[in-house]
Protein backbone atom coordinates (compact mmCIF):
# COMPACT_ATOMS: atom_id res chain seq x y z
CA UNK A 1 0.00 0.00 0.00
CA UNK A 2 1.04 3.75 -0.45
CA UNK A 3 0.52 6.38 1.95
CA UNK A 4 0.58 9.90 0.89
CA UNK A 5 1.44 11.98 3.94
CA UNK A 6 1.93 16.31 4.37
CA UNK A 7 4.87 18.13 6.00
CA UNK A 8 4.60 21.63 6.17
CA UNK A 9 7.15 24.31 7.55
CA UNK A 10 5.90 26.41 10.66
CA UNK A 11 7.39 28.47 13.10
CA UNK A 12 8.55 25.98 16.04
CA UNK A 13 5.46 26.16 18.20
CA UNK A 14 7.93 27.50 20.93
CA UNK A 15 8.85 29.97 18.95
CA UNK A 16 7.77 33.96 20.20
CA UNK A 17 5.51 35.06 16.81
CA UNK A 18 5.14 38.87 16.56
CA UNK A 19 3.98 40.94 13.88
CA UNK A 20 5.73 43.01 11.89
CA UNK A 21 5.22 46.94 12.37
CA UNK A 22 3.60 47.04 9.00
CA UNK A 23 1.25 44.35 9.46
CA UNK A 24 2.23 42.73 6.03
CA UNK A 25 3.32 38.96 8.18
CA UNK A 26 5.38 38.04 11.03
CA UNK A 27 8.94 38.71 12.38
CA UNK A 28 10.39 35.68 10.72
CA UNK A 29 14.19 36.66 12.03
CA UNK A 30 15.71 33.91 14.31
CA UNK A 31 12.82 31.96 13.86
CA UNK A 32 13.46 28.25 13.84
CA UNK A 33 10.95 26.70 11.48
CA UNK A 34 9.88 22.77 12.35
CA UNK A 35 7.43 20.00 10.99
CA UNK A 36 3.97 20.97 11.36
CA UNK A 37 3.88 19.01 15.08
CA UNK A 38 0.37 17.75 13.92
CA UNK A 39 2.24 16.45 10.39
CA UNK A 40 4.43 14.95 12.55
CA UNK A 41 2.23 12.75 14.08
CA UNK A 42 1.05 11.58 10.56
CA UNK A 43 4.15 10.90 9.47
CA UNK A 44 5.12 8.24 12.22
CA UNK A 45 1.54 6.99 11.62
CA UNK A 46 2.38 5.86 8.29
CA UNK A 47 5.86 4.82 9.96
CA UNK A 48 3.53 2.26 12.17
CA UNK A 49 0.95 1.20 9.39
CA UNK A 50 4.38 0.28 7.08
CA UNK A 51 6.02 -1.52 9.90
CA UNK A 52 2.74 -3.22 10.84
CA UNK A 53 1.43 -4.24 7.78
CA UNK A 54 4.50 -4.54 5.60
CA UNK A 55 5.16 -3.31 1.98
CA UNK A 56 3.68 0.00 2.41
CA UNK A 57 5.67 2.85 0.75
CA UNK A 58 5.53 6.25 2.57
CA UNK A 59 5.82 9.20 0.14
CA UNK A 60 6.12 13.01 1.85
CA UNK A 61 4.51 15.95 0.32
CA UNK A 62 4.99 19.48 1.35
CA UNK A 63 4.24 23.23 -0.53
CA UNK A 64 6.71 25.59 0.33
CA UNK A 65 9.72 27.19 -0.59
CA UNK A 66 13.32 25.44 -0.94
CA UNK A 67 13.91 25.54 2.66
CA UNK A 68 10.68 23.29 3.26
CA UNK A 69 13.37 20.54 1.68
CA UNK A 70 14.54 21.06 5.68
CA UNK A 71 11.54 19.82 7.11
CA UNK A 72 11.08 16.83 4.57
CA UNK A 73 14.66 15.53 5.01
CA UNK A 74 13.43 15.29 8.74
CA UNK A 75 10.51 13.06 7.73
CA UNK A 76 12.72 11.14 5.26
CA UNK A 77 15.29 10.88 8.49
CA UNK A 78 12.58 9.49 10.74
CA UNK A 79 11.83 6.84 7.82
CA UNK A 80 9.59 8.07 5.13
CA UNK A 81 10.26 6.46 1.88
CA UNK A 82 10.46 9.79 -0.70
CA UNK A 83 9.46 12.91 -0.15
CA UNK A 84 8.02 15.92 -2.80
CA UNK A 85 8.53 19.16 -2.52
CA UNK A 86 5.99 21.46 -4.43
CA UNK A 87 7.99 24.86 -5.03
CA UNK A 88 5.86 27.87 -3.81
CA UNK A 89 7.31 31.14 -3.00
CA UNK A 90 4.14 32.86 -1.82
CA UNK A 91 1.47 31.37 0.83
CA UNK A 92 -0.88 28.84 -0.50
CA UNK A 93 -4.55 28.90 1.39
CA UNK A 94 -6.14 25.62 2.47
CA UNK A 95 -8.10 25.26 -1.04
CA UNK A 96 -5.67 25.92 -2.68
CA UNK A 97 -3.47 23.58 -0.73
CA UNK A 98 -5.86 21.04 -1.58
CA UNK A 99 -6.62 21.74 -4.98
CA UNK A 100 -2.43 21.34 -5.13
CA UNK A 101 -2.61 17.91 -2.91
CA UNK A 102 -5.44 16.58 -5.18
CA UNK A 103 -3.27 16.65 -8.40
CA UNK A 104 -0.37 14.95 -6.19
CA UNK A 105 -2.84 12.01 -4.94
CA UNK A 106 -3.57 11.54 -9.01
CA UNK A 107 -0.36 11.21 -9.59
CA UNK A 108 0.52 8.96 -7.01
CA UNK A 109 -2.45 6.89 -6.59
CA UNK A 110 -2.33 6.36 -2.79
CA UNK A 111 -4.42 4.57 -1.04
CA UNK A 112 -4.44 6.63 2.20
CA UNK A 113 -3.67 10.40 2.48
CA UNK A 114 -2.33 11.34 6.49
CA UNK A 115 -2.32 15.02 7.32
CA UNK A 116 -2.05 16.71 10.73
CA UNK A 117 -5.90 18.36 11.53
CA UNK A 118 -4.02 21.82 11.22
CA UNK A 119 -1.45 23.75 10.32
CA UNK A 120 0.06 25.35 13.69
CA UNK A 121 0.49 28.76 11.46
CA UNK A 122 -2.42 29.16 9.87
CA UNK A 123 -4.71 27.41 12.55
CA UNK A 124 -7.72 26.91 9.82
CA UNK A 125 -7.67 23.08 10.15
CA UNK A 126 -9.49 22.96 6.39
CA UNK A 127 -6.84 21.45 3.87
CA UNK A 128 -7.53 17.85 4.56
CA UNK A 129 -11.64 17.92 4.44
CA UNK A 130 -11.58 19.90 1.56
CA UNK A 131 -9.13 17.50 -0.27
CA UNK A 132 -11.22 14.66 0.50
CA UNK A 133 -14.16 16.50 -0.92
CA UNK A 134 -12.61 17.38 -3.91
CA UNK A 135 -11.88 13.92 -4.67
CA UNK A 136 -15.40 12.13 -3.48
CA UNK A 137 -13.37 10.80 -0.68
CA UNK A 138 -13.98 9.33 2.79
CA UNK A 139 -12.17 11.34 5.73
CA UNK A 140 -12.04 10.84 9.53
CA UNK A 141 -10.59 14.20 11.16
CA UNK A 142 -9.00 14.70 14.94
CA UNK A 143 -7.88 11.09 14.66
CA UNK A 144 -6.69 9.49 17.86
CA UNK A 145 -6.40 5.33 16.84
CA UNK A 146 -6.84 3.90 13.09
CA UNK A 147 -7.37 0.25 12.40
CA UNK A 148 -7.07 -0.71 9.22
CA UNK A 149 -8.74 -3.46 8.12
CA UNK A 150 -7.18 -6.35 7.19
CA UNK A 151 -8.39 -6.27 3.54
CA UNK A 152 -7.15 -2.89 3.39
CA UNK A 153 -10.27 -1.40 1.83
CA UNK A 154 -11.47 0.06 4.98
CA UNK A 155 -10.68 1.78 8.46
CA UNK A 156 -12.28 2.58 11.92
CA UNK A 157 -11.36 5.53 12.89
CA UNK A 158 -11.49 6.72 16.61
CA UNK A 159 -11.95 10.87 16.43
CA UNK A 160 -11.74 13.12 19.45
CA UNK A 161 -15.13 15.18 19.29
CA UNK A 162 -16.64 17.51 21.83
CA UNK A 163 -17.83 15.75 24.73
CA UNK A 164 -16.23 12.10 24.05
CA UNK A 165 -14.78 9.79 21.21
CA UNK A 166 -16.28 8.68 18.43
CA UNK A 167 -15.72 5.96 16.11
CA UNK A 168 -16.52 5.63 12.27
CA UNK A 169 -15.75 3.36 9.69
CA UNK A 170 -14.39 5.12 6.65
CA UNK A 171 -13.67 3.29 2.81
CA UNK A 172 -10.31 3.23 1.74
CA UNK A 173 -8.91 5.39 0.30
CA UNK A 174 -9.49 8.29 2.74
CA UNK A 175 -7.94 11.65 4.31
CA UNK A 176 -7.18 11.03 8.20
CA UNK A 177 -6.02 13.66 10.05
CA UNK A 178 -3.57 13.52 12.71
CA UNK A 179 -4.92 15.03 16.37
CA UNK A 180 -2.45 15.33 19.19
CA UNK A 181 -3.01 11.75 21.19
CA UNK A 182 -3.09 9.20 17.95
CA UNK A 183 1.36 8.60 18.86
CA UNK A 184 4.39 10.58 20.39
CA UNK A 185 6.20 10.57 17.01
CA UNK A 186 9.85 9.11 17.26
CA UNK A 187 13.18 11.07 16.73
CA UNK A 188 15.24 10.27 13.86
CA UNK A 189 18.36 8.28 14.48
CA UNK A 190 21.79 9.27 13.40
CA UNK A 191 21.34 6.61 10.50
CA UNK A 192 18.13 7.54 9.39
CA UNK A 193 19.88 11.47 9.28
CA UNK A 194 22.46 9.30 6.77
CA UNK A 195 20.46 7.63 4.96
CA UNK A 196 17.60 10.13 4.73
CA UNK A 197 20.15 12.50 2.68
CA UNK A 198 20.37 9.72 -0.18
CA UNK A 199 16.49 9.65 -0.36
CA UNK A 200 14.65 10.85 -3.45
CA UNK A 201 13.29 14.50 -3.03
CA UNK A 202 11.30 15.57 -5.98
CA UNK A 203 10.59 19.67 -6.51
CA UNK A 204 7.67 20.62 -9.10
CA UNK A 205 7.45 24.44 -9.48
CA UNK A 206 3.92 24.85 -8.66
CA UNK A 207 3.24 26.62 -11.92
CA UNK A 208 3.71 23.06 -13.34
CA UNK A 209 1.31 21.14 -11.02
CA UNK A 210 -1.54 22.63 -13.33
CA UNK A 211 -4.13 24.01 -10.76
CA UNK A 212 -5.91 27.17 -10.21
CA UNK A 213 -3.84 29.25 -7.75
CA UNK A 214 -5.94 31.90 -7.18
CA UNK A 215 -6.58 32.46 -3.83
CA UNK A 216 -10.05 32.31 -2.00
CA UNK A 217 -9.25 34.35 0.94
CA UNK A 218 -7.20 37.45 1.06
CA UNK A 219 -5.35 38.57 4.72
CA UNK A 220 -5.64 42.24 4.58
CA UNK A 221 -3.78 43.09 7.89
CA UNK A 222 -1.88 41.27 10.68
CA UNK A 223 -2.17 42.58 14.15
CA UNK A 224 -1.10 41.25 17.13
CA UNK A 225 -4.25 40.51 19.94
CA UNK A 226 -5.29 42.75 22.39
CA UNK A 227 -2.86 42.74 25.25
CA UNK A 228 -4.88 41.85 28.78
CA UNK A 229 -3.97 43.54 31.90
CA UNK A 230 -2.18 41.97 34.77
CA UNK A 231 -3.95 42.16 37.94
CA UNK A 232 -2.75 42.30 41.30
CA UNK A 233 -0.65 39.75 43.85
CA UNK A 234 -2.74 38.19 46.78
CA UNK A 235 -1.16 37.51 49.68
CA UNK A 236 -3.14 34.57 50.92
CA UNK A 237 -5.84 31.92 49.84
CA UNK A 238 -8.33 33.84 52.67
CA UNK A 239 -7.49 37.10 50.56
CA UNK A 240 -8.17 35.35 47.24
CA UNK A 241 -11.75 34.26 48.31
CA UNK A 242 -12.77 37.24 49.66
CA UNK A 243 -11.67 39.08 46.58
CA UNK A 244 -13.31 36.57 44.05
CA UNK A 245 -16.27 36.76 46.02
CA UNK A 246 -16.85 40.86 47.33
CA UNK A 247 -15.17 42.52 44.27
CA UNK A 248 -15.24 39.90 41.40
CA UNK A 249 -18.42 38.63 42.17
CA UNK A 250 -17.79 35.36 40.59
CA UNK A 251 -18.16 33.09 43.79
CA UNK B 1 -26.77 41.64 -0.47
CA UNK B 2 -26.31 38.26 0.47
CA UNK B 3 -28.76 35.39 1.86
CA UNK B 4 -27.07 33.45 5.00
CA UNK B 5 -27.60 29.70 5.96
CA UNK B 6 -26.99 28.54 9.36
CA UNK B 7 -26.37 25.13 10.26
CA UNK B 8 -27.93 24.21 13.69
CA UNK B 9 -25.82 21.52 15.18
CA UNK B 10 -27.39 19.19 16.95
CA UNK B 11 -26.00 16.38 19.31
CA UNK B 12 -28.75 13.60 19.52
CA UNK B 13 -31.73 15.39 18.84
CA UNK B 14 -30.60 17.95 21.44
CA UNK B 15 -29.15 21.47 21.09
CA UNK B 16 -26.46 22.47 22.92
CA UNK B 17 -25.26 26.45 23.44
CA UNK B 18 -23.81 26.31 20.18
CA UNK B 19 -26.70 26.45 17.62
CA UNK B 20 -28.31 29.42 19.13
CA UNK B 21 -23.87 31.01 18.83
CA UNK B 22 -24.19 30.07 15.13
CA UNK B 23 -27.73 31.74 14.59
CA UNK B 24 -26.31 34.61 16.36
CA UNK B 25 -23.82 34.82 14.20
CA UNK B 26 -25.56 34.53 11.46
CA UNK B 27 -27.73 36.98 12.13
CA UNK B 28 -24.85 39.28 12.89
CA UNK B 29 -23.65 38.72 9.12
CA UNK B 30 -26.72 39.02 7.55
CA UNK B 31 -27.18 42.23 9.09
CA UNK B 32 -24.19 43.86 7.38
CA UNK B 33 -25.09 42.72 4.20
CA UNK B 34 -28.67 43.53 4.36
CA UNK B 35 -29.13 40.02 3.81
CA UNK B 36 -31.65 36.91 5.86
CA UNK B 37 -30.73 34.93 8.17
CA UNK B 38 -32.01 30.72 7.74
CA UNK B 39 -31.14 28.11 9.82
CA UNK B 40 -31.27 24.55 9.15
CA UNK B 41 -31.24 21.53 11.20
CA UNK B 42 -30.23 18.19 9.66
CA UNK B 43 -31.19 14.60 10.53
CA UNK B 44 -34.24 12.20 10.91
CA UNK B 45 -37.58 13.59 12.60
CA UNK B 46 -36.02 17.06 13.18
CA UNK B 47 -39.00 18.66 12.94
CA UNK B 48 -39.40 19.60 16.58
CA UNK B 49 -35.99 20.49 16.85
CA UNK B 50 -36.52 23.15 13.99
CA UNK B 51 -39.50 24.28 15.57
CA UNK B 52 -37.77 24.98 18.81
CA UNK B 53 -35.62 27.30 16.73
CA UNK B 54 -37.94 28.57 14.77
CA UNK B 55 -38.35 30.95 17.70
CA UNK B 56 -35.41 32.55 17.39
CA UNK B 57 -36.12 35.56 15.01
CA UNK B 58 -34.35 33.42 12.17
CA UNK B 59 -36.67 34.15 8.26
CA UNK B 60 -37.20 30.24 7.99
CA UNK B 61 -36.20 26.80 9.20
CA UNK B 62 -35.55 24.17 7.13
CA UNK B 63 -35.98 20.67 8.76
CA UNK B 64 -33.68 18.31 6.28
CA UNK B 65 -34.52 14.95 6.65
CA UNK B 66 -32.62 11.40 5.19
CA UNK B 67 -32.03 8.40 6.81
CA UNK B 68 -28.50 9.21 5.79
CA UNK B 69 -28.34 11.94 8.42
CA UNK B 70 -29.49 9.67 11.12
CA UNK B 71 -25.92 10.28 12.74
CA UNK B 72 -23.54 12.99 11.99
CA UNK B 73 -20.88 11.86 9.06
CA UNK B 74 -18.62 14.57 7.21
CA UNK B 75 -19.53 13.27 3.45
CA UNK B 76 -23.77 13.07 3.81
CA UNK B 77 -24.29 16.55 5.83
CA UNK B 78 -22.15 18.32 3.42
CA UNK B 79 -23.99 16.80 0.51
CA UNK B 80 -27.21 18.03 2.61
CA UNK B 81 -26.06 21.19 3.45
CA UNK B 82 -24.60 22.27 0.32
CA UNK B 83 -27.97 21.47 -1.70
CA UNK B 84 -29.98 23.33 0.31
CA UNK B 85 -28.03 26.62 -0.13
CA UNK B 86 -27.59 25.69 -3.86
CA UNK B 87 -31.43 25.58 -3.71
CA UNK B 88 -32.67 28.39 -1.97
CA UNK B 89 -29.84 30.77 -2.95
CA UNK B 90 -28.31 30.90 0.50
CA UNK B 91 -24.52 32.25 -0.25
CA UNK B 92 -23.24 32.12 2.94
CA UNK B 93 -23.06 29.26 5.26
CA UNK B 94 -22.12 29.42 8.65
CA UNK B 95 -21.50 27.16 11.60
CA UNK B 96 -19.56 27.36 14.53
CA UNK B 97 -16.11 26.21 15.12
CA UNK B 98 -17.19 23.10 16.92
CA UNK B 99 -15.73 19.84 16.16
CA UNK B 100 -18.41 19.07 13.86
CA UNK B 101 -18.62 22.71 12.41
CA UNK B 102 -14.45 22.17 11.49
CA UNK B 103 -15.38 18.83 10.18
CA UNK B 104 -17.92 19.83 7.80
CA UNK B 105 -17.68 23.00 6.67
CA UNK B 106 -14.81 23.10 4.72
CA UNK B 107 -16.20 20.32 2.71
CA UNK B 108 -19.15 22.39 2.11
CA UNK B 109 -17.11 24.90 0.87
CA UNK B 110 -16.02 22.69 -1.81
CA UNK B 111 -18.82 21.86 -3.17
CA UNK B 112 -19.93 25.11 -3.10
CA UNK B 113 -17.00 26.13 -4.83
CA UNK B 114 -16.35 28.61 -2.35
CA UNK B 115 -14.07 30.12 0.41
CA UNK B 116 -13.72 29.18 3.92
CA UNK B 117 -13.17 31.66 6.67
CA UNK B 118 -12.49 29.62 9.81
CA UNK B 119 -12.70 30.00 13.39
CA UNK B 120 -13.28 33.93 13.37
CA UNK B 121 -13.83 36.22 16.35
CA UNK B 122 -15.10 39.20 14.42
CA UNK B 123 -17.42 40.77 11.90
CA UNK B 124 -16.58 43.83 10.47
CA UNK B 125 -18.74 46.12 8.52
CA UNK B 126 -16.65 46.33 5.16
CA UNK B 127 -17.22 42.69 4.67
CA UNK B 128 -13.93 41.07 5.93
CA UNK B 129 -13.53 38.94 9.38
CA UNK B 130 -11.01 38.88 12.09
CA UNK B 131 -9.25 35.35 12.98
CA UNK B 132 -6.82 34.58 15.38
CA UNK B 133 -3.66 32.76 13.71
CA UNK B 134 -0.45 31.48 15.37
CA UNK B 135 -1.93 29.94 18.08
CA UNK B 136 -3.74 33.02 18.82
CA UNK B 137 -0.79 35.53 18.51
CA UNK B 138 -1.96 37.10 15.49
CA UNK B 139 -4.96 38.25 14.28
CA UNK B 140 -5.75 38.88 10.61
CA UNK B 141 -8.31 40.88 8.97
CA UNK B 142 -9.39 38.57 6.05
CA UNK B 143 -12.09 38.50 3.63
CA UNK B 144 -13.02 35.46 1.37
CA UNK B 145 -12.62 36.30 -2.56
CA UNK B 146 -15.84 33.94 -3.63
CA UNK B 147 -19.28 34.80 -4.63
CA UNK B 148 -19.53 31.70 -2.33
CA UNK B 149 -18.86 32.46 1.36
CA UNK B 150 -18.68 29.22 4.24
CA UNK B 151 -17.45 30.89 7.78
CA UNK B 152 -16.93 28.78 11.18
CA UNK B 153 -17.19 30.88 14.08
CA UNK B 154 -15.49 30.68 17.24
CA UNK B 155 -18.34 29.52 19.99
CA UNK B 156 -16.97 32.32 22.81
CA UNK B 157 -16.50 35.07 20.94
CA UNK B 158 -20.97 35.53 20.00
CA UNK B 159 -23.54 35.40 22.19
CA UNK B 160 -26.40 33.14 21.66
CA UNK B 161 -29.24 34.46 20.16
CA UNK B 162 -32.40 35.86 22.01
CA UNK B 163 -36.21 34.70 21.01
CA UNK B 164 -37.50 37.06 18.39
CA UNK B 165 -40.12 36.51 16.16
CA UNK B 166 -40.96 33.16 15.01
CA UNK B 167 -40.01 31.96 11.60
CA UNK B 168 -41.71 28.98 9.43
CA UNK B 169 -40.74 25.87 9.47
CA UNK B 170 -39.96 23.88 5.98
CA UNK B 171 -39.40 20.39 5.11
CA UNK B 172 -36.78 19.41 2.74
CA UNK B 173 -35.45 16.59 1.74
CA UNK B 174 -31.66 16.19 1.61
CA UNK B 175 -31.08 14.87 -1.84
CA UNK B 176 -28.17 12.80 -0.95
CA UNK B 177 -26.62 10.56 -3.17
CA UNK B 178 -26.39 7.58 -1.22
CA UNK B 179 -23.57 5.38 -3.34
CA UNK B 180 -21.26 8.37 -3.31
CA UNK B 181 -20.93 8.13 0.93
CA UNK B 182 -17.81 6.53 1.91
CA UNK B 183 -18.70 7.34 5.95
CA UNK B 184 -20.25 5.11 8.37
CA UNK B 185 -20.97 6.08 11.60
CA UNK B 186 -19.69 3.27 14.11
CA UNK B 187 -19.73 4.35 17.98
CA UNK B 188 -20.16 7.53 20.40
CA UNK B 189 -18.63 7.21 23.97
CA UNK B 190 -19.59 10.13 25.99
CA UNK B 191 -17.11 10.94 28.12
CA UNK B 192 -19.12 10.36 31.59
CA UNK B 193 -19.02 13.70 34.04
CA UNK B 194 -21.33 15.33 36.34
CA UNK B 195 -19.38 17.85 35.85
CA UNK B 196 -20.74 20.98 33.38
CA UNK B 197 -19.48 20.85 29.45
CA UNK B 198 -16.02 22.67 29.67
CA UNK B 199 -16.79 25.02 26.48
CA UNK B 200 -20.16 25.64 28.36
CA UNK B 201 -19.33 25.55 32.34
CA UNK B 202 -19.42 29.13 34.45
CA UNK B 203 -16.59 28.63 35.81
CA UNK B 204 -13.40 26.32 34.77
CA UNK B 205 -10.62 25.19 36.89
CA UNK B 206 -7.27 23.92 35.13
CA UNK B 207 -4.49 22.10 36.07
CA UNK B 208 -1.30 22.19 34.59
CA UNK B 209 2.02 20.36 34.47
CA UNK B 210 2.96 21.47 38.25
CA UNK B 211 0.27 18.84 39.25
CA UNK B 212 2.99 16.47 38.59
CA UNK B 213 0.57 13.21 37.67
CA UNK B 214 -3.18 12.49 36.88
CA UNK B 215 -3.31 10.88 40.23
CA UNK B 216 -2.78 14.42 41.97
CA UNK B 217 -5.64 15.76 39.24
CA UNK B 218 -7.92 12.98 40.91
CA UNK B 219 -6.85 13.76 44.54
CA UNK B 220 -6.32 17.73 44.66
CA UNK B 221 -7.51 18.97 41.77
CA UNK B 222 -11.17 17.86 41.62
CA UNK B 223 -12.47 18.37 45.16
CA UNK B 224 -11.85 21.97 44.36
CA UNK B 225 -13.49 21.72 40.61
CA UNK B 226 -16.51 20.52 42.47
CA UNK B 227 -16.54 22.40 45.29
CA UNK B 228 -16.82 25.38 42.40
CA UNK B 229 -19.32 23.47 40.50
CA UNK B 230 -16.95 23.96 37.65
CA UNK B 231 -15.51 21.92 34.31
CA UNK B 232 -12.12 20.73 34.84
CA UNK B 233 -9.50 21.54 31.96
CA UNK B 234 -6.21 20.96 31.44
CA UNK B 235 -2.66 22.35 29.61
CA UNK B 236 -1.64 20.85 26.68
CA UNK B 237 2.09 20.15 28.50
CA UNK B 238 -0.72 17.93 31.45
CA UNK B 239 -2.45 16.69 28.08
CA UNK B 240 1.41 15.63 26.71
CA UNK B 241 2.12 14.17 29.45
CA UNK B 242 -0.59 12.12 29.87
CA UNK B 243 -1.79 12.86 32.94
CA UNK B 244 -5.63 13.14 31.44
CA UNK B 245 -7.25 13.30 27.90
CA UNK B 246 -7.56 15.57 25.46
CA UNK B 247 -10.67 16.61 26.21
CA UNK B 248 -9.70 18.25 28.88
CA UNK B 249 -7.18 20.34 27.25
CA UNK B 250 -7.47 24.37 27.26
CA UNK B 251 -5.45 26.10 24.18
CA UNK B 252 -5.44 27.07 20.68
CA UNK B 253 -5.00 23.41 19.83
CA UNK B 254 -7.96 21.99 22.46
CA UNK B 255 -11.18 23.69 23.91
CA UNK B 256 -11.04 27.43 23.43
CA UNK B 257 -13.63 28.42 26.75
CA UNK B 258 -14.32 32.18 27.97
CA UNK B 259 -16.03 31.23 31.58
CA UNK B 260 -16.70 33.96 34.22
CA UNK B 261 -13.91 32.70 36.11
CA UNK B 262 -11.09 30.80 35.55
CA UNK B 263 -8.81 29.04 37.73
CA UNK B 264 -5.24 28.20 36.08
CA UNK B 265 -3.55 25.94 38.55
CA UNK B 266 0.25 24.82 38.40
CA UNK B 267 -0.20 26.18 34.94
CA UNK B 268 3.03 28.34 33.21
CA UNK B 269 0.81 30.30 30.89
CA UNK B 270 2.39 29.08 27.55
CA UNK B 271 1.19 30.70 24.15
CA UNK B 272 -0.93 27.89 23.14
CA UNK B 273 -2.65 28.09 26.30
CA UNK B 274 -3.42 31.38 26.72
CA UNK B 275 -5.24 31.73 23.53
CA UNK B 276 -7.47 29.60 24.77
CA UNK B 277 -8.75 31.44 28.03
CA UNK B 278 -7.59 34.65 27.66
CA UNK B 279 -11.22 36.03 27.09
CA UNK B 280 -12.54 34.48 30.27
CA UNK B 281 -13.88 37.20 32.53
CA UNK B 282 -11.84 36.46 35.75
CA UNK B 283 -8.73 34.57 35.63
CA UNK B 284 -6.48 33.53 38.75
CA UNK B 285 -3.46 31.79 38.17
CA UNK B 286 -2.03 29.95 41.68
CA UNK B 287 1.71 29.39 40.74
CA UNK B 288 5.00 28.33 42.47
CA UNK B 289 7.28 30.43 39.89
CA UNK B 290 6.37 34.23 39.93
CA UNK B 291 7.67 34.51 36.83
CA UNK B 292 5.71 32.62 35.01
CA UNK B 293 4.14 34.38 32.12
CA UNK B 294 0.30 32.78 33.54
CA UNK B 295 0.64 36.17 36.18
CA UNK B 296 0.58 38.43 32.97
CA UNK B 297 -3.32 37.57 32.13
CA UNK B 298 -3.92 37.04 35.55
CA UNK B 299 -6.62 39.62 36.89
CA UNK B 300 -5.46 37.77 41.11
CA UNK B 301 -2.33 35.36 41.27
CA UNK B 302 -1.39 33.85 44.16
CA UNK B 303 2.54 32.88 44.18
CA UNK B 304 1.69 29.90 46.22
CA UNK B 305 2.82 25.74 46.55
CA UNK B 306 -0.42 24.53 45.10
CA UNK B 307 -0.43 21.52 46.76
CA UNK B 308 -0.63 23.40 49.87
CA UNK B 309 -2.81 26.49 48.41
CA UNK B 310 -5.98 24.29 46.20
CA UNK B 311 -6.83 22.43 49.53
CA UNK B 312 -6.84 25.44 51.69
CA UNK B 313 -9.06 26.90 48.61
CA UNK B 314 -11.42 24.52 48.55
CA UNK B 315 -12.35 24.72 52.42
CA UNK B 316 -12.62 28.20 52.27
CA UNK B 317 -14.97 27.84 49.43
CA UNK B 318 -17.06 25.54 51.00
CA UNK B 319 -16.82 28.13 54.15
CA UNK B 320 -18.43 30.37 51.84
CA UNK B 321 -21.03 28.50 50.67
CA UNK B 322 -22.23 27.53 54.27
CA UNK B 323 -22.71 31.19 55.37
Amino acid sequence: MKILVTAKRVPDPNATIKVRPDGTGIVTDNVKYVVNPFCEIAIEEALRIKEKHGGAEVVLVSIGGKVAQEQLRTGLAMGADRAILVLSEQEVDPAVVARILKKTVETEQPDLVLMGKQAIDDDSNAAGQMLAELLGWGQATFASAVKLSDDKKSAVVTREVDGGLEDIEVQLPAVITADLRLNEPRYASLPGIMKARKKELKEIPIAEVGVDLSPTIKIHKLEPPPKRQAGKKVGSVQELVQLLHAEAKVI
Amino acid sequence: MSNVLVFAEHQHKKFSKLALVAVRAGQIIAEKTGGECHAAVLGTGVEGLAGELAAYGVKKVYAVEDPALEHYTADAHAQALANLALDKGLDVVVATASAVGKDLMPRVAVRLDGGIACDITGVNDDGTFERPMYAGNVIAKISIERPKKVITVRTTAFDPAAKGAAAAVEQVAAKIDHAALKMKFVSFNETKSDRPVLSEARIVVSGGRGLKNGENFTIVLEPLVDALGAAMGASRAAVDAGFVPNDLQVGQTGKVVAPELYIAVGISGAIQHLAGMKDSKVIVAINKDEEAPIFQVADYGLVADLFKAVPELKEEVEKLKHH
